[in-house]
C-alpha cells in the first residue's frame, strides 16, 4: 500500500530530472555569446521581480539615519535594525490587523477546503443519483456572475455586514478549484475504491483514508490557492466592514502605504525621530508578503496539476 | 470510462465482474427505484450539500436579486435588504434607458475596451515568449529557480503590487529619488492619467505573466522530443523547429486562453484600478466594474448600478459564447465542447 502510494504521488509530481534532459546529440551546440546573452536576459527578468522586493525589505530594516542619508528608499543596506517591526508588532493597529488576517485566512481556508473536498468527492462518483443536475448547477455559476450590487444586497440582507463571516462566506468557494479536485479524485485508481467498498468501507472512510491521501499534491496546491485568496483579499472588507478596528492587514496596508496615512498610536515615536514613517510602511509590506513568499515555493512543483486537470476535464 | 475498462479487463481475464458494484463505482442502475438510489447515495448527497447551499445563497439568490435593476430600490424603506426589495416600486426599463444617454457609462465602457485591447496585445504574448525562453534552458536547476522567482508575484495581493509600483515609479519612488539626486526633475508615473492604462498593463505583466508561463511550459513538455529530432535530421534549424513544431503544439492552449481572455473582456483589473482610482481620477481609470461600485456602493444608486451590471453580464456571456464559437469554427476545442 505504501509503495503504491508513493508511486502514485511520484507520478503526480513533476520529477526535476525528467524534463531537464541535457542537450541531446542532434541539437546544435549554442554559441558562447548566445548562451551568455540568454543568461544575462534571464538574470534581468528575475531582477525585475526581486529588486523591488529587495529595496522594500532593506528599507524596512534600515534606521532613520540610513533612510535620511539615502534620501528615501535604501538600496544598499547599512546596518540592520528591527525597530519598525518592534513598533508594529508591539500592539496597536497593525498587530491587530495581522492577527485578524491570520485568523480569517486559517478559518477560511479550512472551511473552503472542507466544503470543496466534500463537494468534489460527492460529484466524483459518476452514476450516483442527481450527479448530473448537481454538476450542472455548479458549472452554470462559472458562466454568469451575479454582479456586485445584488451580492452586496444579499450579504447585507443576511446581516453579515460588520462580521468576519462576510470575509469568508461570499468568497468561500471557487468552482474551478472544485473541478480540479474532482478531476483528480476521479483519476484515483477505481480498483482501490472498489475493493475498499467490498471490504465494507463507506464513502466517508474511502474519501478520508484512500482518496485524500492519494491526492495530497493537488490538495496542497488548492489549499495554497484558497489561503492566498483570503490573505490577499481587501475588497470585501472595504465594503462589508465599517469598523476600523476590524480591518485586515491588506486594508491597513492600503491606508498606511497607498493613502499615506499615519499609523494610529505611532505618531509619537515617529515625531521623536526614533522611527522613519517610510520604514514603517515598508515593514507593513514585508508583513504582507512574508507568508506567500515562504509558502508558495514549497508547493511549486505541483502548481501544474492545480491548473491543468480542471481545464482539460472540466 | 471506468465501465469500459472494467469490461475489457473482465474479457481479458475471462472472468465475469465479481459484483455489480465493481463495474464502475456507481452503476447507473436503470430500473432501480429512485428511493433506493437516494438511500444508497445519501452520504454523497450530504457531502455536496454545503457547497450547493453556498452556491445557492451567494450565486443564485444574488442572480435573482438583479430585479432591483427594474425597481427604484430604496435601502432605507425597510430594515433589511430583502424586505426593501419587496417594498420598492417597479420602474420597468427606466434605468436602462437612462444608460443610453449616460456619458460616464460610455466613457467607462471605452476605458474597459481600451484596457482589454492593451492586455491582449501587450500582456497576452509575454507568457508565451517567457515559456519559450525558459524552455530553452536545459539545466533543471536553472529552470526551477527561474520559475520560482517568476511565479512569486502572482501570490502577492493587488495592494502589495500597487504599493511596490508606487515605491518604484511614484513621486517619492526610487526612480524619482535617483533622478533628483542627479539634479534632474523627478517624475511620477502613478498619477499620470495619460499613461495610466499602460501602467496597469505593466503591473499586470509584473504580477501574472510569470504565472501564465505554467500552462505553456506544460504544453511544451508534452511535445514528443522525437519530432524535434526528426526535423533536426531533416535539416530544420532552431527557429524553424520553433515555427513548425513548438508553436503548433501551443496552438490549442493559446486558443483556450484567448477564448477565456475575450470572455473576460469586460472584467479588467477591478481591484487594481480601484486602488489607483483616486490617484489619476475617474476620467482615465473608470471601467465598468468600478463604475458599478462607484454608483452603487459609494453613492447608493443601487438600481442603476445593478442595471449597468446586468448589461455588462449579458454582453460578457455573449462574448464567451461568441469566442467559443469562433474557436470551434477554427477547429479548436475552446472552453467547452459542442
Amino acid at each position: 500500500m505504501s509503495s503504491l502510494l508513493s508511486g502514485l504521488t511520484g507520478l503526480a509530481g513533476v520529477k526535476p530530472g525528467t524534463r531537464g534532459r541535457l542537450r541531446p546529440a542532434w541539437e546544435e551546440e549554442p554559441s558562447r555569446t548566445g548562451l551568455a546573452s540568454k543568461g544575462v536576459v534571464l538574470v534581468l527578468i528575475c531582477l525585475a521581480v526581486l529588486f523591488p522586493l529587495w529595496v522594500v525589505i532593506v528599507t524596512s530594516l534600515s534606521s532613520v539615519r540610513t533612510i535620511t542619508e539615502a534620501g528615501g528608499l535604501v538600496v544598499i543596506p547599512r546596518g540592520i535594525t528591527f525597530v519598525a517591526y518592534q513598533e508594529l508588532l508591539g500592539g496597536g493597529q497593525v498587530t491587530r490587523a495581522t492577527v485578524i488576517s491570520i485568523c480569517v485566512t486559517l478559518v477560511g481556508t479550512v472551511f473552503s477546503m472542507a466544503v470543496s473536498i466534500m463537494c468534489a468527492y460527492g460529484l466524483s462518483r459518476t452514476g450516483s443519483v442527481l450527479h448530473r443536475p448537481l454538476l450542472v448547477f455548479m458549472l452554470a455559476t462559472m458562466f454568469f456572475g451575479a454582479g456586485l450590487i445584488p451580492t452586496y444586497l444579499v450579504v447585507q440582507g443576511l446581516g453579515l455586514t460588520d462580521s468576519y463571516l462576510a470575509l469568508i462566506l461570499p468568497s468561500a468557494l471557487n468552482v474551478f478549484n472544485i473541478l480540479v479536485l474532482r478531476a483528480f479524485f476521479m483519476s484515483t485508481a477505481q480498483e482501490l475504491i472498489e475493493s475498499a467498498r467490498i471490504d465494507g468501507a463507506g464513502d466517508v472512510r474511502i474519501l478520508w483514508q484512500i482518496v485524500m491521501p492519494l491526492s495530497r499534491a493537488v490538495i496542497a496546491v488548492i489549499t495554497l490557492f484558497y489561503a492566498v485568496g483570503y490573505w490577499s483579499a481587501w475588497f470585501n472588507a472595504s465594503i462589508y466592514i465599517s469598523d476600523p478596528e476590524m480591518m485586515p492587514l491588506q486594508n491597513v496596508m492600503n491606508q498606511l502605504v497607498l493613502k499615506q496615512e499615519r499609523p494610529t498610536g505611532l505618531a509619537q515615536v515617529i515625531n521623536t525621530g526614533h522611527l522613519s514613517p517610510l520604514a514603517i510602511q515598508m515593514a507593513v509590506m514585508v508583513l504582507a508578503l512574508i507568508p506567500v513568499a515562504f509558502l508558495s515555493p514549497f508547493v511549486q512543483k505541483h502548481f501544474k496539476e492545480g491548473m491543468l486537470t480542471g481545464a482539460v476535464k472540466g | 470510462m471506468s465501465l469500459s475498462t472494467e469490461d475489457r479487463r473482465a474479457r481479458e481475464s475471462r472472468t465475469p465482474p465479481v459484483t455489480t458494484q465493481a463495474a464502475g463505482d456507481r452503476p447507473a442502475a436503470k430500473g432501480m427505484p429512485l428511493r433506493h438510489r437516494l438511500r444508497r447515495d445519501r452520504t454523497l448527497l450530504l457531502m455536496t450539500l454545503p457547497a450547493m447551499l453556498l452556491l445557492l445563497v451567494f450565486a443564485y439568490i444574488p442572480l435573482a436579486g438583479n430585479v432591483v435593476a427594474f425597481q427604484d430600490y430604496d435601502p432605507y424603506i425597510a430594515d433589511n435588504a430583502f424586505q426593501a426589495i419587496t417594498q420598492s416600486p417597479w420602474v420597468g426599463f427606466e434605468w436602462f434607458q437612462q444608460m443610453v444617454n449616460d456619458r460616464l457609462f460610455w466613457s467607462a465602457l471605452r476605458n474597459t475596451l481600451v484596457i482589454f485591447l492593451l492586455q491582449l496585445t501587450l500582456f497576452f504574448p509575454v507568457p508565451i515568449l517567457l515559456a519559450l525562453f525558459i524552455n530553452s534552458f536545459v539545466r533543471p536547476r536553472v529552470r526551477a529557480v527561474a520559475q520560482a522567482i517568476l511565479y512569486l508575484p502572482h501570490f502577492f495581493s493587488w495592494v502589495l503590487v500597487v504599493t511596490v509600483f508606487q515605491q518604484m515609479f511614484g513621486g517619492a519612488g526610487l526612480i524619482a529619488q535617483t533622478l533628483r539626486e542627479h539634479g534632474h526633475e523627478g517624475f511620477d508615473l502613478m498619477t499620470d492619467p495619460g499613461l495610466f492604462k499602460f501602467l496597469i498593463t505593466f503591473e499586470m505583466i509584473w504580477k501574472d505573466a510569470g504565472w501564465g508561463v505554467i500552462v505553456f511550459l506544460a504544453a511544451l513538455a508534452a511535445v514528443s522530443p522525437d519530432l524535434y529530432e526528426a526535423s533536426a535530421m531533416d535539416g530544420a534549424n532552431r527557429w524553424r523547429r520553433i515555427w513548425h513544431i513548438t508553436l503548433p503544439a501551443l496552438r490549442p492552449v493559446v486558443a483556450l486562453l484567448l477564448v477565456l481572455q475575450v470572455g473576460n473582456a469586460l472584467t479588467v483589473g477591478f481591484e487594481q484600478i480601484l486602488l489607483q482610482r483616486t490617484a489619476v481620477g475617474p476620467g482615465a481609470s473608470e471601467v465598468l466594474d468600478t463604475y458599478v461600485w462607484n454608483v452603487g456602493i459609494t453613492n447608493g444608486g443601487f438600481s442603476y448600478a445593478a442595471a449597468v451590471g446586468i448589461v455588462k453580464g449579458i454582453f460578457g456571456l455573449l462574448l464567451v459564447l461568441g469566442a467559443n464559437k469562433v474557436a470551434h469554427l477554427m477547429g479548436e476545442q475552446g472552453v467547452y465542447k459542442k
